[in-house]
């Protein structure tokens, strides 16, 4: 049986149409995308809205990816699973594919959407490291149009955005890299299979020796850090100069004592773990990229 | 506020129209609208998979849909697998393996593996694992049920 309370619900078909409803109810609606976040607050009750507004059937949301002026263009319906299974977002953004593929598990890859994944703004979102990592914005609508959001300006803390209220996104994009680029995402979970993450990182590698390592779950929101000096890039570098930038790049993490899943001490030394790593993978693919 | 929503699916290739209160999951009218008693409810958080039915040829968490959400979609729960009575080959290898001890999770196993063949016909035993990651089963029979979908994979199974 279903006790949730009640609320009323609404398929709007343009995105204005979907704005004005976000104008009329203020805070007492919510959007529904994927659900898979969604539906477990309304059945549980820590949300109780007035009108949940259904995205899904407005198709400049459901339109998927799309190439345009020089951007990749993820609309906000798009699935994970669809996203894991693009041609070009494995050809550019090979670390998205990475973090894409290890959301909750085939089930909820079906129902997930990368708008949701950000929105949620969950510290341990899988999908934030890639972004960051490869400068991703955010298309935000509302009655007064659209605005653009660099992805390193989204994220205040678990559950809140800088979305604005009325605000909501329509789609994320990745501008194509200018020059070559090698990114790779990781994570530490409890167990294999079907587990939030208690760490995550994503390091990518461009051709002049730029390195922007971008980590998540240590903190209230995912970190983007940048090493300009081109030691972690050279793979000649010695392993201690390169630890000493990377305990430079990882001073943003400030895991707490009280989560559930991981003590400070193991998501701290992890990290470590997964920035060696990833760089690694990070070279690796910038290489075999150049090599074709 | 509340009013109930008109919605048309059609489930197991039978088409069903009905009413339903927006705060009704996919779950909830599949059980009590229709009956269909075969997809289970256990967590409500998508975690357990023991839910699992097939939406427009992709597994979803019936737990973690509006009904609302399936207006106009193609549903398949466990009661569809079978054909005028006779058992899926899936069906039969999970009962040659011994795949079910409770039985609770079956029918939700059956659809991610359902899925899985119909996506990955011949799935490495790493493909399995992961294309299952999403069903639980407490009583630990995951090495039949990977050796039920195994054999069907490898048409040991007719």
């Amino acid at each position: 049986m279903n006790d949730f309370s009640g609320f009323a619900y609404a398929r709007p078909s343009t995105v204005s149409e979907a704005a004005s409803l976000l104008a009329e109810y203020g805070s007492e609606a919510r959007l529904l995308s994927g659900g898979t976040d969604l539906i477990i607050k309304l059945h549980n009750k820590t949300l109780r809205p007035r009108i949940v507004v259904d995205l899904k059937r407005i198709p400049e949301l459901r339109r998927g990816i799309s190439e345009i002026d020089g951007h990749l263009s993820i609309s906000a319906a798009t699935v994970m699973t669809d996203i894991a299974r693009d041609e070009r977002i494995a050809r550019y953004f090979p670390a998205l594919i990475d973090a894409v593929s290890v959301v909750g598990s085939v089930q909820i890859r079906n129902r997930a959407t990368l708008a949701g994944n950000i929105c949620n703004a969950s510290p341990a979102a899988d999908s934030a490291p890639p972004l960051l990592v490869h400068g991703a914005e955010v298309l935000a609508a509302s009655v007064n149009g659209t605005r653009r959001i660099p992805i390193a300006e989204f994220f205040v803390r678990s559950g809140v955005t800088t979305l604005r209220a009325g605000e909501f996104v329509t789609a994320i994009e990745l501008p194509l890299p200018k020059r070559p680029i090698g990114a790779a995402h990781m994570r530490r979970s409890r167990r294999r299979g079907h587990d939030l993450a208690s760490v995550t990182l994503c390091c990518g590698v461009d051709e002049s020796g730029l390195t922007r390592l971008a980590y998540g779950s240590v903190g209230p929101k995912p970190v983007l850090a940048l090493d300009e000096s081109g030691v972690l890039a050279d793979p000649g570098a010695p392993d201690e100069a390169k630890a000493e930038i990377f305990e430079s790049m990882f001073a943003g993490a400030s895991p707490s004592p009280r989560s559930m899943r991981a003590s400070p001490e193991y998501r701290l030394a992890m990290l470590r773990v997964l920035g060696v790593r990833a760089l690694r993978k990070a070279i690796e693919r910038l290489e075999k990229g150049r090599a074709q | 506020m509340t009013d109930k929503i008109p919605i048309q699916m059609t489930v197991n290739g039978r088409v069903r129209a009905f009413t339903v209160a927006p705060q009704k999951t996919l779950l909830d009218v599949l059980r009590d609208e229709l009956g269909l008693f075969g997809t289970k409810e256990c967590c409500r958080v998508g975690e357990c998979g023991a839910c699992t039915v097939i939406v427009d040829g992709r597994t979803v968490d019936s737990c973690l849909m509006l009904a609302a959400e399936a207006d106009g979609a193609e549903v398949t729960t466990v009661e569809g697998l079978a054909d005028n009575g006779r058992l899926s080959a899936l069906q039969e290898a999970f009962l040659d393996r011994g795949a079910a001890q409770c039985g609770f999770c079956v029918p939700g196993q059956l659809m991610s593996a359902q899925a899985l063949l119909a996506h990955t016909p011949h799935p490495t035993r790493a493909q399995i694992e992961e294309g299952m990651a999403g069903n639980l089963c407490r009583c630990g029979g995951y090495e039949r049920i990977i050796e039920a979908i195994l054999d069907v994979a490898d048409g040991t199974e007719p």
